[in-house]
């Protein structure tokens, strides 16, 4: 479970997040949603301390993150796996030596044992037979499968998506959000993911949390948003006419 | 107070390359590579300019050299003494902050871009070490590029004596061997040495902390490029008068 009580950031004289507190559940997909500017990426890049912060707290199943040592922040960054908007595959590594790469890095496994591990991971995003391509002879979608097998590779207890349908047809995209979730509930995970996509927020947004202008302006889940009545949130997500409609269908349904 | 920032910044960039080492069974095969790259890669590039280079030195001398009173062998003494003092080390420097200082500032600076370099904070991994540390070590191999930059430079400038006929061949001879002071060889590599280190460091520090798109990744190459080369100038002044003079 992660915790962030109040948090605060600033670039220079422009304060991006005015104190967010919410928490993350363990084996939930948890979605931070919201406009572009809203802080959203600052908001995971702090849960993933690529940034530092003014004020606040971010605590990793209760270790306040801010007041562990180097060797115990080391020890949580381990556990944390991440799948980047655009993938952030290594480009001079094979596809299967990118998924070994954080074996390589932090366990003492011999080649044929990280070779073993590697493959159940591809093979638990469906890319068995892609080993020895290089991530440029991939396509978006299967660079994300690959970004996905790299994050889950060394079992972690945390795994960050930041907009992990950006550019992908809407049929990848529900792959990716469908894998996203099993993975989650299998390997009891917490998952915290960073979208736009409104098909995310209503498939699989067992949390939601809406972010405007640098606060938390809503929180809640993919059953939740249909019954809101909070303007700022439905005036985001139920901004196309097509979501107009669900919506109006669902409460019908549901009334 | 921005120059002020990034002098801060690139030596705070040297002492965190120290920390945190990567582990030695990764980092062995990132130094291997990067030997590879930056300077098996260079080994051609090298060899072509300092043999060419070598043998215009040669004719340029024999040339500008047309008093009677003047003996031969000088053509070989100011060859040598051009290539080994200044050639050599200085003038190949510039050539591989062209070479090998763009490739380091386009390949850490796409990283940082594709968020590769992220991707290795977001594990734990100190990025600075695990990408900027093999550069370092592979360059401390820069001296035996520089020794072959010596040789070639040498041998062009005999080449150009015996087909160009600037010189006798034997006078050429005569005149590398005259006056040899092997502290000049010192003072060589002690160059070599402190160029290697820049060639390692400015361009990378320029590839890290670029921000931006792919067209920022080609204007951190050029600057990379600039800088290089200036304090390559700079600490060549420096260094002679601090070792010559």
């Amino acid at each position: 479970m992660i915790e962030v009580k109040d948090l605060h950031k600033s670039f220079g004289d422009s304060e991006i997040l005015k104190g967010i507190t919410t928490s993350f559940e363990q084996g939930k997909t948890n979605l931070i949603i919201g406009q572009s500017g809203s802080g959203k990426t600052v908001f995971l890049k702090c849960l993933l301390g690529l940034f530092d912060y003014e004020g606040g707290s971010i605590s990793y199943n209760g270790k306040i993150f801010s007041r562990l040592s180097e060797d115990e922040k080391r020890n949580i960054r381990a556990e944390i796996g991440m799948v980047f908007q655009g993938s952030a595959l290594f480009d001079s590594m094979t596809i299967e030596e990118n998924v070994m790469f954080p074996l390589r890095m932090f366990t003492k496994l011999n080649k044929n044992d990280m070779r073993e591990r590697a493959d159940l991971a591809l093979k638990r995003v469906n890319l068995d037979t892609a080993h020895n391509k290089m991530p440029s002879e991939a396509s978006g979608g299967m660079q994300k499968r690959v970004a996905i097998a790299r994050a889950i590779v060394n079992r972690p207890k945390y795994l960050f998506c930041d907009e992990p349908n950006s550019g992908l047809d809407p049929k990848t995209s529900i792959v990716i959000d469908n894998l996203i979730k099993e993975i989650t509930e299998e390997y009891k995970i917490t998952t915290v993911i960073n979208s736009h996509d409104m098909n995310s927020v209503m498939e699989i947004g067992e949390k939601i949390v809406f972010l405007k202008d640098g606060l938390k302006a809503w929180e809640g889940s993919n059953k939740t948003i249909f019954r809101t009545d909070n303007e700022v949130v439905t005036d985001f997500v139920y901004s196309s006419n097509l979501f107009k409609k669900v919506r109006k269908m669902y409460l019908e349904e549901n009334s | 107070m921005n120059y002020l920032h990034s002098i801060g910044t690139y030596f705070l960039m040297i002492a965190e390359m120290f920390r945190k080492p990567t582990k030695w069974s990764v980092m062995k095969k990132l130094i291997l590579k990067d030997i590879d790259d930056l300077i098996i890669g260079s080994l051609g590039i090298v060899a072509f300019i300092a043999f060419f280079v070598g043998g215009v030195v040669t004719i340029q001398t024999a040339l500008n050299i047309d008093n009677p009173l003047i003996p031969k062998y000088l053509v070989g003494f100011a060859t040598r003494q051009s290539i080994l003092l200044e050639f050599a080390p200085t003038f190949l420097s510039i050539v591989m902050a062209g070479k090998v200082g763009s490739f380091i500032t386009s390949s850490i600076g796409t990283m940082r871009v594709t968020e590769q370099i992220d991707a290795l904070e977001v594990m734990g991994i100190n990025s600075i070490n695990y990408l900027v540390f093999p550069k370092f070590i592979a360059l401390m191999l820069y001296p035996f590029l520089i020794c072959i930059g010596m040789f070639l430079g040498i041998l062009g400038g005999l080449v150009a004596c015996l087909y160009g006929g600037f010189s006798a061949p034997e006078d050429y001879i005569t005149g590398i061997q005259l006056d040899f002071d092997p502290f000049h060889i010192t003072y060589a590599f002690i160059k070599t040495g402190v160029f290697a280190f820049l060639l390692a460091t400015i361009p990378s520090y320029h590839g890290y902390y670029m921000t931006g798109g792919a067209l920022e990744v080609g204007k951190a190459s050029t600057t990379s490029f600039v800088w290089t080369s200036v304090f390559i100038i700079l600490l060549n002044y420096l260094l002679t008068q601090m070792l010559l003079s």
